[in-house]
């Protein structure tokens, strides 16, 4: 660094730079210059009539407040420009308390800028650490305790201390438990899990509570689906649908490129779990020709026509997606539960 | 037979036998002619079909082919239906302007009965969604049916259409530039449409999972929505906490640091620099 300093530049070229003993001088204060109100009587009204302008502005707002509340009705549309229709108790409401409030405040700052007092008052800066012989004495008087305590000689007394430190703040790690049991399989199974070969669960549209033929759905359709006998009315219905809704599209089989997505649907009908696998938003920005589903969230984007891969986004895993296929009589129905948990994932999860 | 053969050489033999033959086919013709009504149907029908494929070769023949079949600029027409030409050319996306992602609306450049044609003839190619009439879009005139198809409507929206057009029906971003346009303002008409046919890249919702009733009533939610007045302050969009997160830092901390820089400015020690 030194070699940069005008001195040894000056010795290494041999050249003669002018030099000041201080190259950055101390400028001091400026000069005081008084405000226009300070040397100008008419000035100082002038300010005064202003602010109190602005203080009895705000005192015809406040009345206007109340008049506009007791006089304008509740239903009362009017048109504003750039707001287009709006209540007008709402906008008389909320423009003349923001003009009592504003003025009050705009008064009092002009008031202090053009004619409360303008001295300026320098403060100097010390260190901030404590002067030696304070610290001296705090040191002196740190080791005066230990040595009376004993700490350092009678070591039993030290660790178990130190151990009893130690151990205090499990009591808090044990009320930990109180934020509720834990989720022990809720977390891997959904209510698609009563599904058996034997006894199938029929996929329900949730638009009109009817079960689905495969003949319903068409190539380039949405659908969403809900298992058979979960009623809107049930106590527990949001809890369960969160967990089982389906996001049911049809894609031509030539264009699945996964061949274990296209096995566990029917005929192109593909039926994915609607929950996210990032933090659990449902998600069914599906687009028909791309063939991708967008979580509004943040972003994650599955292609569906390729076992609801992760091409885009934050989730971790793809969309779990059920087996289904037809009963005897032709609807859609699983025979079983998704093959991994389905929404974000946890600590315990499979994989 | 004399007679007959007698005159055999007459000048008049020819046409004798000409008017003959005339009478027979006139006979025979009007025998086994279809009946004179469904004709009648059957040529209006045939000429609107002709008619629809003159403007389909000179607007839409250049993407999908002279005869609908589709090139590798644009997609086949055969069993799109008469619904998805009224909703793509009324609403003025077809024909496209630009290829990309998204074909915006924009201003229709053919009269109805264009349409209509147009229609007919893309209809002809194969079977497909017929468009709707009016009995079929409008939702209810009376208010108490109305006010419950609003209701039904609206459960039905947040399940089927909010994910993308937004709550408000305000629209909202997809993927790549493409995005879900805005509900404000659209034609009945054109909403059941696009339900029934699935535009660019929105799924279809026909009347086997989504009933023609209950596509009446989104339509009826949303021209509620469209009519609904605001409160008061400003709507944003309609879009929720990106634009209102948006305006707060920019407008609302803005003003804030405007009045802090009013408070400061113009005493002595600003003066300095």
């Amino acid at each position: 660094m030194s070699e940069n300093l005008p001195e040894a530049h000056a010795a290494s070229h041999g050249t003669d730079v002018a030099t000041h003993g201080e190259p950055f001088a101390d400028p001091g204060l400026p000069a005081h210059e008084p405000r226009r109100t300070d040397i100008d009587e008419r000035a100082a009204k002038r300010a005064e009539r202003q602010v109190s302008l602005l203080f009895v502005v705000s005192m015809l707002a406040t009345v206007g407040f109340i008049a506009s509340y007791a006089s304008i009705d509740a239903d009362k549309l009017v048109y504003i420009f750039p707001l287009g229709h709006v209540s007008a108790l709402n906008f008389a409401l909320g423009m003349t308390l923001g003009v009592a409030l504003f003025c009050i405040g705009a008064g009092a700052v002009h008031w202090a800028r053009t004619l409360m007092s303008d001295h300026e008052l320098p403060a100097e800066r010390h260190a901030i650490e404590a002067d030696d012989d304070v610290r001296n004495d705090v040191i002196e008087q740190f080791r005066t305790g230990a040595a009376e305590s004993g700490f350092g000689r009678r070591k039993m007394i030290r660790n178990t201390l130190i151990g009893s430190m130690a151990l205090v703040p499990l009591s808090g790690v044990v009320l930990l438990r109180d934020l509720g049991p834990l989720p022990e399989q809720k977390l891997a199974h959904t209510n698609w899990d009563e599904a058996t070969p034997a006894k199938p669960i029929k996929l329900v549209n949730m638009n009109t509570d009817q079960p689905m033929k495969p003949e319903d759905v068409v190539q380039g359709s949405l659908t969403f689906a809900k298992p058979e006998g979960l009623e809107e009315s049930a106590e527990d219905f949001q809890q369960r649908i969160a967990k089982d809704a389906l996001m049911i599209v049809r894609i031509a089989p030539a264009d699945l490129k996964d061949a274990k997505s296209a096995e566990l649907g029917f005929e192109g009908i593909l039926a994915y779990s609607k929950i996210c696998t990032h933090v659990g938003c449902p998600i069914s920005l599906y687009e028909q020709q791309t063939h991708h589903a967008l979580c509004p969230c943040h972003q994650s984007t599955f292609d569906l026509a390729d076992g609801a891969r992760v091409i885009f986004g934050p989730a971790g895993h793809p969309l779990p997606q059920l087996k289904i296929t037809t009963d005897e009589q032709g609807y859609l129905v699983a025979t079983g539960d998704f093959d991994e948990p389905v929404g974000p994932s946890y600590w315990e999860r499979p994989r | 037979m004399k007679k007959l053969s007698a005159r055999r050489r007459h000048p008049l033999a020819a046409v004798v036998v000409l008017l003959l033959a005339l009478a027979a086919t006139g006979g025979l013709y009007a025998a086994f002619a279809p009946a004179e009504k469904a004709q009648a149907d059957s040529s209006a029908q045939s000429l609107a079909i002709d008619e629809g494929k003159k403007l389909f070769a000179v607007g839409c023949s250049s993407c999908h082919g002279l005869n609908g079949q589709g090139t590798s600029d644009g997609p086949s027409l055969v069993g799109v239906g008469s619904a998805a030409v009224d909703f793509q050319v009324a609403t003025g996306r077809m024909p496209a302007q630009q290829p990309g992602a998204q074909v915006p609306s924009k201003k229709n450049i053919y009269s109805q009965a264009e349409i209509d044609q147009m229609a007919a003839f893309v209809a002809s190619l194969g079977p497909g969604p017929v468009a709707p009439n009016a009995k079929q879009y409008q939702p209810s005139d009376d208010p108490v049916t109305n006010a419950e198809q609003v209701a039904k409507g609206g459960e039905l929206f947040r399940t089927n259409c909010a994910q993308c057009h937004n709550f408000a029906g305000k629209g909202g971003a997809l993927t790549n530039g493409k995005y879900a346009p805005s509900l404000e303002g659209v034609d009945a008409k054109h909403i059941y449409e696009a339900m029934q046919t699935g535009p660019q890249n929105m799924p279809s919702f026909p009347d086997t999972t989504m009933p023609e009733e209950q596509k009446r009533e989104i339509v009826a939610f949303v021209r509620n929505a469209n009519d609904e007045p605001n409160p008061g302050g400003l709507a944003l969009g309609s879009l929720g906490p990106v634009t209102e997160g948006l305006f707060g830092w920019i407008f609302g901390l803005g003003t804030l640091i405007v009045i802090a820089i009013w408070v400061a400015a113009h005493t002595t020690k600003a003066k300095k620099s």
